[in-house]
């Protein structure tokens, strides 16, 4: 097995490895769903047969303030020291700027079962326009679409707040951004 | 040119600090809680921001210290510096945020109205601060900017909401206008270190922005007055040192403690 095709099966083993790390506010969905990491990497120095050589994980943040990103850089490293790895390097990047468009769409599935509408696949209200038509959003619960907007702000930063006209639940819906 | 970008990054940390401080304190006070949340979320959005300004400052001042051991702002046994020393460990004229933003909350609509004069200034500085040729200012700024867009959008709603109220609702945003007016003028003088975005081409777009909202609101822009300015060169009103009080107060009580 060449050096390249080793790379990629352990790089591979990584990203599995990711996907069991969860969001602390949104337990239900990877960090992997979010599109919270955007690469990993080896440093090009270390022979990657080695198995100790350094990992860099490359995280952004969805929120500037979003509370959970020390939270979640520290649950990837004890992740990855659990299956063995030891020299590990989390960065954080803020470029190019994070976007629910990352979001896979089984973590949008995973979302609405677990209560909390997904982002709508297209932006309709990223303007700064007034008084906007409000976006059309699925109750989580009943999958109506007769639903409203009670606040632009939520629980946590990447929320806002709905109510639903039909079954009559208030629900969380995670905003375009 | 090392020194004003580090001057010009505290400022902006300095900014968003202090107005993230100031919302913070309407945590569990707010009129409804729908909007109590709403503005701590903006307060948790302008802490993010400041974050990420004040540890690029300090990457900036570590590195100045290290190539020439220059004076680097905060100087004197600062040590290593990380953002929590630069942000806990300043002092009043050290700090160089706008005066508008720490103003005295207020009523209600005052707080609102410092909100929004702010965000629609932060929303066309970042605008432009996003293709500047600092990296990283402009990775933080094209990062925020999707932040500042829900601000400026809650905020200007509530001054229309509230100046085209009830009479009282009017009569309290007429006020809040006559205390925060004057602050408005420093924003747009550019400081010695101020050079990535030219502050002053901004105005005219501020000014037309917020005529609009106020013409919807039923209320006016104020004549030419007198404006104050002096925040950007540490020279503060005595609203500041009282924030600084409760905001370093642990540190500089219980020095290095950590959670």
């Amino acid at each position: 097995m060449n050096i390249e095709t080793s790379l990629l099966i352990q790089k591979q083993k990584i990203w599995s490895i990711l996907e069991t790390v969860t969001d602390p506010e949104i337990p239900v969905l990877s960090i992997t769903d979010l599109g919270i990491v955007r690469e990993v990497r080896f440093e090009q120095d270390i022979a990657p047969s080695s198995g100790d050589g350094c990992i860099e994980v490359i995280i952004t943040p969805t929120y500037s303030g979003c509370p959970a990103m020390d939270m979640i850089a520290m649950n990837i490293r004890l992740a990855l020291i659990e299956q063995g790895y030891r020299n590990i390097k989390i960065t954080s990047v803020l470029s190019p700027a994070w976007t629910t468009d990352w979001m896979s769409e089984e973590g949008k599935r995973k979302l609405k079962e677990y209560g909390i509408a997904p982002p709508n696949p297209r932006q309709q209200v990223c303007t700064t326009e007034l008084f906007q038509k409000e976006e059309a959003i699925e109750c989580p619960r009943c999958n109506s679409y007769h639903t409203h907007r009670i606040s632009e702000f939520g629980s946590t930063a990447c929320k806002a707040l709905y109510q639903c006209d039909e079954c009559k639940e208030p629900f969380d819906y995670f905003k375009c951004h | 040119i090392m020194n004003s970008l580090i001057n010009y990054t505290l400022h902006l940390a300095d900014t968003t600090l202090i107005l993230a401080q100031r919302n913070a304190e309407w945590c569990g006070h707010g009129p409804v809680l729908e909007q109590d949340i709403a503005l701590t979320n903006i307060s948790l959005d302008l802490l993010g921001q400041a974050r990420n300004f004040y540890q690029y400052a300090a990457v900036l001042i570590n590195e100045s210290v290290k190539l020439q051991g220059s004076k680097a702002p905060p100087s004197e046994g600062f040590g290593e510096v990380t953002e929590d020393k630069l942000a806990y460990l300043r002092k009043e004229r050290e700090f160089r945020n706008l005066l508008l933003v720490e103003q005295a909350n207020g009523d209600w609509g005052q707080t609102i109205l410092r909100q929004y004069l702010y965000s629609q200034f932060q929303y066309l500085l970042f605008e432009q601060l996003q293709n500047s040729n600092d990296e990283q200012l402009a990775a933080i700024a094209a990062k925020s900017i999707k932040e500042t867009r829900y601000h400026v959008r809650w905020s200007s709603e509530w001054v229309i909401r509230l100046g085209d109220g009830t009479e009282e609702s009017r009569s309290r945003m007429l006020h809040a206008i006559d205390e925060l007016w004057r602050y408005t003028g420093e924003m747009f003088e550019p400081a010695g270190y101020e050079t990535l975005v030219d502050v002053s081409l901004l105005e005219k777009n501020w000014f037309d922005k917020v005529k609009e909202i106020f013409d919807e609101a039923t209320l006016t822009v104020p004549e030419k007055t007198f404006m104050q300015s002096g925040g950007k060169e540490g020279k503060h009103t005595e609203q500041l040192g009282y924030i600084l009080t409760e905001l370093q107060y642990m540190q500089r009580t219980y020095p290095g403690a950590e959670w």
